[in-house]
């Protein structure tokens, strides 16, 4: 058995993709492509599929990590190639790893974000950031299956920065000419999970900022934080060995 | 002029509404075309939610056939549900199209697939969403034409009013012979306008327009005749039927959705029609004759299939898919070629005997022997043979024995409540019934952790069916009779709580009996529930059972009749039918005469092994019985991919 790890994207109208929606996709996928699956055993057998972590419906991303198990030795290009063909456009395969040992969870416990706020001036952005980066605790609500649930998000946020002002603004083409702040963050994955929507809700408490239409964020990293608040590549390990 | 894409004006308002996916496209096999490049232009729509409508076969075969040809374009819409449709009218978003999210009344044609007629608010909906009129007579040449298909489609007469065009029958040449007719006349400067283009498309005998046809109605509420109110219109519309099955292998490429829907899995049609006779079943009497795909037509469409889609399961669909010629040796055939694949198939096993049994345990020789179902669909014997379901008790205990003791521990079992000359005894039988099979099943596995499941719907007599002349059962007959069978099944704790017992109450019923059998005066009722905010009735969450009786009420009020005269009335045998004048080939008489034998409990045989008993559907329609055996085998493909049906010489040489 061979087990192979690979990051994906969840880019453009994918992003309204649940993680059920991409978990069904990407099996398939497998299964057009020919990846000689490893399967579990029992009544109804699963193929070897594990997932780590999934960015949240209606989020993009440039970094998810998956890992796939197969009962025949397959190059890594060739199935990167193979399954990128076979994924719809939008969810990419961009890197691939045959695992050598360890576990990817472990490797990974922080995410950059990039939030794009259409209608928001990079200047009220940043100080909106200040604020909250001023202050030691920002508590947000968040509702869930089991009703309102108060989350602190102040702590989980490593770093954030507004992009200065560029023309290029990053989005499909539509308003031109209208102002967009890009914020950039580096979240800690802990539990509760701090999400953008989080990031987003706290800015709206500490400096009552509330974008015009909806914000658009990508995962655009994982990895472990190193010393000086980076993320270190989550393959990086397999890859040296 | 080209038509700009409204996704940039739709992507805003998807964060805040719920399964956003479902409104992206982008679906695996779908098709995007050059918009100026095509010379027709076809919306296709279900008025479902996407997650019902996508698996459609009916939507999905057209949409293919369409987009092959070079200068034609298919796109595919289904219903808004009501959080997006708030937004839409907020924002001035058009309905559109999942592929390219064009507008839809930039398109020639909107074809609308009615499989119930549950759908009817829905197309209202999306009309208005569009910025088309809602009624036919209001539209333009900017307007596309709306066309109506699918089952409902043989009683077009309640959207009458809404649709420009109706087509009854197999859809895969009617669409190539509508683009033809529709580009041709685009390419001479549209002479004459929408009425000529109209007028062309009835000249065929196979494209209804309704309004070309006026209905006189007698005194006292019936109707006194339909007769074409132009030249070049035919007294009658035939329906269409797709001869060669193999000729039309389609889908090639089913649709793969993003987003969940009802049907996870593959079909491939086996065959269609049927001709058992069951007299409620308005499929078997509208789609015959019996036309298999031979066995290596059906080999090729799983495997292209599987490689198309990734799908882990194929359905062999049909609408009583054990009675292929060929069945075990395709069953057989699929379950050798996909072993060890994780490639399931299934049957929708109807039939009541043990062949079905012993095809289920082909089917599942690999993986679990969950549940089986079966369809009786009458409680009592006196019942099944009024509706022609030749079923008797010995036959279910027998075939249930074998399923229990092949390792099955749960039997499904369909019935129907509601059915003509039902009596309450009939439907209690039910519970005997099912008491019998877990005794059986006890006795057959050894074990008494088996379980039997009741499932009854209320019964709607069809149009072109012998029940269309019957009186449809009151809702308050159909939920006390249910109450009964219920306390029936529970006065037996020791047996009762292996079984469980699935039903809706009858008030939805009585809608789709009135919306079934209704003629256009209904179109009122429709349009006015939608007014009211009508929407999805297909779902227990949305319908309104006082809504569409009090509007009932109010708009049939002026024409002297009412929700009664269209549902609960038997009609007698002289009574023009409201689609009396659409051909689907069954003969009036022959309906009639079996209509009689069902009132005197007399059966009918399968004329697929019995002489031909003059249903009048192959002389009318220049139609012939195609079944095999061809005798021919299922062919191994090899090798098959390991842990998946395709095989992949770049991973595993």
């Amino acid at each position: 058995m061979q087990k192979l790890r690979l990051r994906y994207t969840k880019r453009g109208r994918l992003r309204f993709t649940s993680h059920r929606d991409i978990a069904r996709t990407f099996e398939r996928a497998l299964r057009r492509a020919g990846v000689p699956m490893a399967y579990s055993q029992g009544f109804s057998p699963h193929p070897k599929v594990s997932w780590v972590g999934a960015a949240p419906t209606g989020v993009a991303s440039e970094a998810e990590y998956v890992e796939v198990s197969v009962v025949e030795r397959v190059d890594p290009a060739a199935l990167k190639a193979a399954l990128d063909e076979a994924l719809p456009p939008g969810i990419d395969v961009v890197d691939i790893v045959q695992a050598n040992g360890g576990n990817l969870t472990e490797r990974i416990d922080a995410s950059e974000w990039r939030i794009e706020l259409d209608g928001v001036e990079p200047e009220r952005l940043a100080e909106a950031v200040s604020a909250f980066l001023a202050a030691t605790s920002v508590e947000v609500e968040r509702l869930t299956k089991d009703g309102k649930k108060i989350v602190d998000v102040r702590p989980a946020v490593v770093s954030a920065l507004v992009e200065p002002r560029s023309s290029d603004a990053g989005h499909d083409g539509a308003g031109l000419s209208q102002p967009c702040g890009i914020l950039m963050t580096v979240v800690r994955q802990v539990t509760p999970t701090v999400r953008p929507d989080d990031v987003l809700n706290a800015l709206r408490v500490v400096a009552d900022l509330v974008p015009p239409v909806p914000a658009r964020a990508t995962r655009m990293a994982q990895g472990r934080l190193d010393d000086e608040g980076r993320l270190v590549d989550p393959l990086q390990q397999d890859r040296e060995s | 002029m080209s038509v700009e894409s409204v996704f940039p004006r739709l992507e805003p308002l998807l964060p805040r509404i719920s399964k956003p996916v479902q409104y992206v496209g982008g679906e695996l096999n779908a098709t995007v075309k050059d918009w100026d490049a095509a010379s027709v232009r076809w919306a296709l729509m279900y008025p479902d939610a996407y997650e019902v409508g996508l698996p459609n076969q009916g939507v999905m075969i057209l949409y293919e056939i369409l987009n092959e040809l070079p200068d034609v374009l298919a796109e595919r819409t289904y219903a808004v549900w009501p959080d997006l449709e708030a937004l839409m009218r907020e924002h001035g978003v058009p309905q559109f199209t999942v592929d390219a999210h064009r507008p839809l009344k930039a398109f020639d044609l909107m074809g609308i697939s009615f499989a119930t007629e549950l759908g009817y608010t829905n197309m209202l909906t999306a009309l208005d969403l569009a910025g088309i009129p809602i009624h036919a007579a209001d539209r333009t040449e900017d307007d596309p034409i709306v066309v109506a298909g699918g089952h409902a489609a043989f009683n077009p007469e309640p959207i009458a009013d809404f649709v420009d065009a109706a087509v009854l029958g197999d859809g895969e040449e009617a669409v190539l012979e509508i683009t033809e007719i529709v580009k041709n006349w685009k390419a001479q400067g549209r002479p004459g306008g929408r009425d000529e283009v109209l007028t062309r498309l009835a000249e065929t005998g196979g494209v209804y327009i309704p309004r070309f046809y006026d209905v006189e109605y007698l005194p006292d509420g019936r109707i006194q005749r339909v007769v074409p109110n132009r030249d070049r219109v035919p007294y009658r519309v035939f329906k269409r039927t797709t001869m060669d099955l193999d000729a039309w292998p389609y889908p090639k490429q089913p649709l793969v959705p993003l987003a969940e829907s009802v049907h996870e899995r593959m079909s491939v049609e086996i065959f269609r029609g049927c001709t058992r006779g069951c007299r409620f079943c308005q499929a078997g009497m509208i789609t015959r004759p019996v036309r298999e795909r031979s066995i290596e037509g059906i080999g090729a469409m799983v495997q292209k299939g599987l490689e198309a889609t990734g799908f882990e399961e194929v359905g062999l669909l049909s609408l009583s898919s054990a009675d292929h010629s060929e069945i075990a040796e395709i069953t057989k055939g699929l379950a050798d070629r996909y072993e060890g694949t994780n490639t399931g198939l299934s049957l929708p096993s109807t039939r009541v005997d043990a062949f079905n049994v012993d095809l289920a345990n082909e089917l599942s020789r690999n993986g679990r022997r969950s549940g089986l179902t079966f369809a009786p669909e009458g409680g009592s014997e006196r019942m099944r043979r009024v509706i022609n379901k030749m079923v008797s008790e010995e036959d279910l205990i027998r075939t249930v024995s074998a399923a229990f003791s092949n390792g099955w521990r749960q039997v499904k079992l369909y019935f129907m409540c509601g059915l003509p000359t039902e009596e309450d005894e009939d439907v209690l039988q039910i519970a005997e019934m099912a008491k019998n099979v877990i005794r059986a099943g006890r006795q057959a596995s050894g074990r008494n952790d088996i379980r039997c499941t009741i499932s009854i719907g209320g019964f709607v007599p069809k149009p072109h069916t012998p029940f269309q002349w019957a009186a449809q059962c009151d809702p308050d007959t159909v939920d006390d009779r249910l109450r009964k069978l219920r306390e029936a099944v529970n006065s037996d704790r020791s047996l009762g709580r292996n079984i469980g017992m699935r039903y809706h109450d009858g008030k939805p019923s009585l809608i789709e009996g009135l919306l079934s059998r209704g003629d256009r005066r209904v179109g009122k009722v429709i349009e006015a529930v939608w007014r009211d905010g009508g929407r999805f009735d297909g779902w227990t969450e949305h319908f309104s059972y006082e809504r569409w009786t009090t509007k009932a009420a109010e708009a049939l009020e002026p024409f002297g009749v009412d929700l009664a005269w269209f549902t609960t009335r038997e009609r007698e045998e002289l009574e023009v039918l409201p689609w009396d004048h659409l051909d689907s080939g069954l003969d009036k008489e022959w309906l009639w005469a079996d209509w009689q034998d069902a009132l005197d409990e007399r059966e009918q045989d399968d004329c697929r092994w019995t002489p031909c008993f003059d249903c009048g559907v192959c002389p009318a329609m220049g139609t012939d019985i195609e079944v095999g055996p061809t005798g021919r085998k299922l062919l191994p493909i090899s090798p098959v991919g390991v842990g998946s049906p395709v095989k992949n010489p770049a991973l595993t040489p």
